[in-house]
């Protein structure tokens, strides 16, 4: 998984609620097999005036000039803010891949939902959650300024804005020193195989129904 | 020991390691495979050289890119004219059979939706862990098995390890005691629970679907209910195990036998709430004032009575609701203040991992019996969940009832619930859909979604727009057996 570690990340401000990921990735390019190129499709729906389908070169396509990302002062953004309950919807993992082949590397909303968050995290994208006020703040603040950066630093758990003010987030330890390390879960995991083996020997003989192969 | 929810029971049964930082290490009983979340997960496995932990865990079968006509279908995988789709399917076919894996084929006929399957097969069972590449495996719930949906790093993650690195969510418990009305449904409480704690009402939490009149309510309605845990943005839905639950999967192919079935019984019975347990947050319904529901805008917490009439942006509690209720009026075609029941249809889906099983097929079946779909609308459809639900109403009719109707009988899979099969909304289409979500494009590009039960779809499609089938003429009792 890629590191995270801190970034001075220029902001895209997506204000809408409830952005589910149907909208962040529309189905049709989840028939794809591959874990990359979902980028040009980010959105679609939004982004472009036709309806896309796989495969298809982007880049003559109509682009919907009122959507945030087609705005050349946020074609660069690392950083999307959005508002509550972002990522609802499906579990499709496609959603952070399609984000983090844009260039997306983090993204602040008040809540997000709880299978996307997870799927975020092990695709190295980090999510912060910040109350309503501050987000509305930072809407503020991005909408004003043109090529406003924030400064993201997962170790010391801080967003500083460029007016020097610091913002501190939450993240849970796990989740944090998999990001900072870019830890391989899987890898991980395997390493307790004694232990699971050892939860199986006392699982099989309580419930024999659940293991068909004997 | 202190009382436990069923919640508790079930994470506590399944932990493996318990970290200091609050994650935690469980294993996974039964993992469900479909096309769509698994080819990259079978992908990073063979990139890593690693193998599935334990094979008989998994279950496949192919559902969202399958097609439903039965000219498409009777061709197998060749009948899939996209060639992405197709070589999505093949892609399943070709993993299951290289890792081993025990796949239910595109025209096996114990193939079908995902969710519709596993309890089927009794391959869900009360007391496991499921997972699933898919959102909606919280629909295993309704048998007192851990289910949630999971990403395909994830789903690599089980293949590999037959964990998953978890966090224990938090209780809830949502009651809905009482009688619900003669033709008020399932789908009708999980929608009215949806619009009553909203869309993220759930997240972090596991519910717990209880009360009598969700003891009342058959395993298809149970599964209908936590099926749409999601909706309300919890990722497990539960109901405790009853005579309901075991008369169910008795018998069922891969449910235990002989003296393996008693001492599973014995041992499921405990899957309930203990007295007293701590539930973090309680919601509470009364069954009896729930009625028809149907949604009116892209989020499935839009959702009103049959009775009412589109709601005014302008009473929103804020400014974001106030935006996104305006953004969804406009892409729905609609106006604040019109009446649900003049709304005019295109199309009509009774379908999806929602609503897709016998009893649900028996209700629309009900409704359309010895009447014509209206005019207006262009098409009007009926997808089994599976193979085995399509033969069971053929023996029982079902499918004469709804063809002379003029509804369309189709073969088993997700079909338009998502449209990545060639079932689909033109842009905007008005459909009457049985399914889960009615986001933006979600039924095709531009389409316009109503969530709505079974019989309140059968009854759309008959009169071309929606009607309160409370006060339809139908015999609700009827057995189908004329």
């Amino acid at each position: 998984m890629k590191k995270f570690e801190r970034l001075q990340g220029l902001v895209a401000p997506l204000d809408r609620a409830n952005v589910d990921t149907d909208l962040i990735i529309p189905k049709q390019f989840l028939k794809s097999i591959k874990r990359t190129g979902f980028g040009p499709n980010l959105f679609d729906e939004l982004r472009y005036l036709d309806e896309g389908y796989p495969g298809q070169d982007a880049t003559g396509r109509p682009l919907n000039p009122d959507f945030v990302l087609n705005q050349s002062r946020y074609r660069d953004a690392q950083v999307l803010l959005a508002r509550r309950n972002f990522g609802c919807g499906s579990s499709r993992e496609h959603a952070p891949w399609a984000l983090d082949d844009f260039g997306f590397r983090v993204v602040i909303a008040p809540s997000f939902a709880d299978i996307f968050y997870n799927n975020s995290f092990k695709n190295g994208i980090l999510l912060i959650a910040l109350d309503e006020a501050t987000v509305d703040r930072l809407f503020q603040e991005t909408e004003a300024v043109e090529g406003y950066r924030l400064d993201i630093d997962l170790e010391g758990q801080t967003i500083t804005t460029p007016s020097g003010e610091a913002i501190p987030f939450e993240v849970d330890a796990f989740r944090k020193h998999c990001l900072l390390e870019g830890l391989d879960d899987i890898g991980l995991t395997l390493e307790q195989s004694g232990a699971i083996r050892d939860f199986e020997s006392r699982h099989r003989p309580a419930n024999p129904w659940l293991f068909r192969d004997a | 020991m202190a009382s436990q929810t069923l919640y508790d029971k079930l994470w506590a049964q399944h932990l493996v390691t318990q970290r200091d930082d609050g994650s935690a290490l469980i294993y996974i009983d039964r993992h469900l495979l479909h096309e769509v979340t698994s080819p990259q997960a079978f992908e990073g496995l063979r990139l890593a050289g690693r193998k599935p932990w334990r094979r008989d865990a998994n279950l496949a079968t192919p559902d969202h890119n399958v097609p439903t006509t039965l000219k498409e279908r009777s061709a197998g995988n060749a009948g899939i004219l996209d060639d992405v789709s197709r070589i999505q399917v093949e892609t399943l076919d070709a993993n299951c059979e290289s890792f081993e894996i025990e796949e239910f084929r595109i025209n096996d006929e114990r193939q079908g939706i995902v969710h519709v399957v596993g309890p089927e097969q009794g391959a869900t069972l009360p007391g496991m862990t499921v997972v699933c590449g898919d959102s909606h495996t919280a629909t295993h719930g309704a048998f007192a098995a851990l289910s949630h949906g999971i990403g395909t790093s994830e789903v690599e993650h089980v293949l590999a390890t037959q964990c998953l690195i978890a966090q224990k969510m938090k209780n809830m418990q949502v009651r809905v005691e009482g009688k619900l009305g003669l033709g008020v449904t399932a789908k009708d409480v999980v929608l009215a629970i949806i619009g009553r704690i909203g869309t993220a009402g759930g997240t972090g939490y596991a519910i717990e679907f209880a009360g009598s009149a969700i003891r009342d309510l058959s395993m298809e309605g149970r599964m209908t209910i936590c099926n749409m845990a999601i909706e309300a943005g919890a990722r497990v839905g539960l109901v405790a195990v009853d005579d309901n639950t075991i008369d169910y999967l008795k018998g069922r192919p891969y449910a235990p036998t002989a003296e393996q079935w008693s001492a599973a019984v014995e041992a499921w019975r405990d899957l309930v709430s203990d007295d007293g347990a701590h539930f973090d947050k309680i919601v509470e319904l009364d069954a009896a004032e729930i009625e028809p529901q149907v949604t009116w805008g892209t989020s499935p917490e839009m959702v009103v009575n049959v009775s009412a009439e589109v709601p005014d942006p302008a009473g929103a509690a804020d400014e974001t609701v106030t935006q996104g209720m305006t953004r969804a009026l406009e892409y729905m075609g609609l106006s604040a203040g019109q009446k649900i029941t003049d709304i005019r249809l295109d199309k009509v889906f009774i379908g999806s991992c929602t609503n897709s099983r016998i009893e649900d097929l028996r209700e629309a079946a009900k409704v359309a019996r010895g009447r014509k779909v209206a005019d207006n609308i262009q098409l009007a459809m009926v997808v089994p969940g599976s193979g085995l639900v399509k033969r069971l109403a053929e023996a029982e009719g079902l499918d004469r009832i709804f063809v002379e109707a003029g509804f369309e009988w189709r073969e088993p899979g997700c079909s338009m619930c998502l449209a990545m099969n060639a079932d689909k909304l033109g842009a905007g289409e008005r459909c009457a859909s049985t399914s889960n979500r009615n986001f933006e494009g979600r039924q095709g590009y531009g389409g316009r979604t109503h969530l709505v039960s079974p019989a309140m779809a059968a009854a759309a499609a008959i009169e071309g727009h929606f009607v309160d089938v409370r006060s339809y003429d139908y015999d609700r009792a009827d057995a189908m057996s004329a």
